[in-house]
């Protein structure tokens, strides 16, 4: 596309093609030299990536405290089943998952379209504004959040002021309402990121694909579901699969907004092989064993997605 | 009809639009109040910013966590632009078939889970820090070195480079530039905006990340910004004035960098969008 940029007639290809031996060779060595450019990143990867995810796997069949740890086959893997707190992180985990992110999908293809549009007044506007949580450090909008839901936190006051509610929620305190707390915080935190990738691919939608289907009598929804969701599946597809992986992940917000309580009814996976691993009695060993049940999700869950978008065809 | 579809396009995206804005504005107004008319849902600017300011250098080491997370931040970004965009104008312009099954193998990395590799990581780190303590446990060099180059900015590269006119690769040949020299001389300069986009995103990631310094720093004089505000955070009698202080100081970074470099931003997510 940008090729046709460069001025072709300020190159002399001739010159070279003429000495076909010194090209051979030349060809030769840049084929080396592709393996340089990359020589880099393929030794770091596999040194902080594929490598310690074989240490993982070996580590879930060793057990022990700290540093002394001895091979246990599958004990770790049968101790899973009955640990209450794995369970009750892995639900957790699994509850955000299925709420945030089809919501957040939904909500960012939504505010994409309507952004899309041209005839849109303070379309800049809003996109920055919706844009805007991105460039907050997880940590920081967590802290943020825990105090907006506090029993004296804002939500509370505008709450009672408007007469919504006649008594303070103690929102961080209630099991439900803690998870909603942290579903709502991810979906703050991540809609206008995911709806960028969506207005960056509708920028590539041909505009008379819209014009036909409008002389057909096309009504918005319809165009909506028929001709926008069709063409933006490479991109859903590609933003389900990054915030399943990220969800499925979730660590900063939890530990700042409510610490995994209250018990543990907000605690997720990530956090859980966190305090195996770092607050309890170090167990590095049923720690991998855990941080695997991840590893597993996310491959079945990115097959599932792949699957799906693929059907839909 | 058509009004009062109008009207409800409007409210949605304002009703978004305030949404996202508040906790900003909140937080704004926070750094301006006392404690106590932050608790009590002052949502008026005060006349408390510079007593806040005082408290917070005063009480909070900010500065050296401000200058930890900066050199942090500003080598990783560094080191991935280099790596990350050899390895992309590798994989792009010197193709093989070969090169393109090490890319698939290392786009895999990209899906594994943070989580899963953290104890192996800690451990491996471990293992160095009586030999190299400059990259051991408790150093800056540790939470670098595994974000120094990653498949996700290689991808990133990668796409951007199929827009790469691949012309001013012979051009400089001939002109007699080596491999790297055309890759230094010809391929940067053309490629500022692709720079300009993959650096937000890497200062970005690394100055908020989280759990990985949570993990390798220990000592209290190393600790990062997102470090400090999460202990910040969870202080039993919190000055919220001054803690809001520390979020804004900490996010205004970040803001700053988005907000300067916005257009390369959005053109630099397109790039990797398209092809």
């Amino acid at each position: 596309m940008s090729q046709q940029k460069t001025k072709r007639g300020e190159i002399d290809l001739p010159v070279r093609l003429k000495d076909s031996k010194r090209q051979k060779t030349g060809v030769y060595f840049r084929k080396k030299v592709g393996w340089l450019f990359i020589i880099v990143s393929i030794i770091a990867i596999t040194i902080f990536n594929f490598y310690p995810m074989v240490q993982a796997f070996l580590l879930s069949f060793q057990s022990g405290m700290g540093a002394n740890l001895e091979y246990v086959g599958f004990d770790n893997w049968r101790r899973l089943f009955g640990d209450p707190t794995f369970i009750a992180a892995l639900t957790n985990t699994s509850i955000y998952l299925l709420i945030q992110v089809p919501l957040m999908i939904v909500l960012a293809l939504f505010f994409s379209v309507l952004l899309n549009d041209p005839n849109l007044k303070f379309r800049g506007f809003f996109r920055i504004a919706i844009f805007l949580p991105c460039v907050t450090s997880l940590v920081a909008y967590s802290v943020i959040f825990k105090y907006l839901f506090g029993v004296d936190g804002i939500i509370n006051l505008f709450l009672l002021n408007f007469g919504i509610i006649s008594e303070a929620i103690n929102f961080l305190a209630d099991p439900v309402w803690a998870k909603v707390v942290i579903i709502l915080a991810i979906t703050w935190r991540w809609t206008g990121y995911n709806m960028i990738f969506y207005l960056a691919a509708l920028q590539n939608v041909d505009k008379s694909i819209y014009e036909a289907a409008r002389m057909d009598g096309a009504n918005a929804i319809q165009q909506f579901f028929q001709i926008t969701v069709p063409m933006l599946k490479p991109i859903i597809l590609f933003t389900s699969i990054t915030s399943t992986i990220g969800t499925l992940q979730i660590f900063d917000e939890v530990v700042n907004i409510t610490n995994g309580g209250p018990g543990n009814a907000t605690l997720s996976i990530s956090q859980y092989i966190y305090n195996l691993s770092f607050e309890y009695t170090p167990d590095f060993g049923y720690a991998s064993t855990v941080s695997y049940v991840i590893v597993i999700l996310v491959i079945i869950l990115s097959i599932i997605q792949f699957r799906v978008a693929g059907e839909k065809k | 009809m058509k009004n009062l579809k109008r009207i409800f396009i409007y409210t949605f995206l304002s009703l978004a639009a305030i949404v996202s804005i508040f906790p900003f504005l909140w937080m704004l107004v926070s750094i301006t109040n006392k404690s106590v008319d932050v608790t009590q849902g002052r949502l008026l600017p005060g006349t408390h910013l510079i007593e806040n300011m005082k408290t917070l250098f005063a009480t909070v080491d900010i500065v050296p966590a401000l200058m930890n997370s900066a050199i942090i931040a500003i080598i990783s970004t560094i080191l991935t632009l280099l790596f990350a965009s050899l390895a992309g104008y590798g994989f792009e312009i010197h193709r093989s078939r070969g090169k393109d099954i090490v890319f698939t193998v290392l786009l895999l990395s990209m899906m594994i889970p943070f989580a899963a590799i953290m104890v192996p990581l800690y451990r491996m780190f471990g293992s160095i820090s009586e030999t190299a303590p400059l990259i051991g446990i408790d150093s800056l060099g540790a939470v670098i070195l595994p974000t120094a180059t990653t498949a996700f900015f290689i991808f990133f590269f990668r796409q951007n480079t199929k827009m790469f006119p691949k012309d001013l690769v012979e051009a400089g040949r001939i002109d007699g530039l080596s491999e790297l020299g055309v890759f230094f001389r010809v391929y940067m300069p053309t490629m500022k905006t692709t720079y300009a986009a993959a650096a937000i995103i890497s200062f970005m990631n690394s100055w908020n990340n989280y759990l990985w310094p949570l993990v390798i720093l220990q000592s209290p004089e190393k600790r990062t910004i997102p470090l400090l505000i999460s202990n910040l955070g969870s202080s039993y009698s919190p000055d919220y004035g001054v803690i809001m202080s520390a979020i804004v100081i900490a996010t205004l970074p970040t803001a700053l960098v988005f907000f300067l470099m916005q257009k390369h931003f959005v053109a630099g997510m397109m790039g990797s969008v398209k092809g």
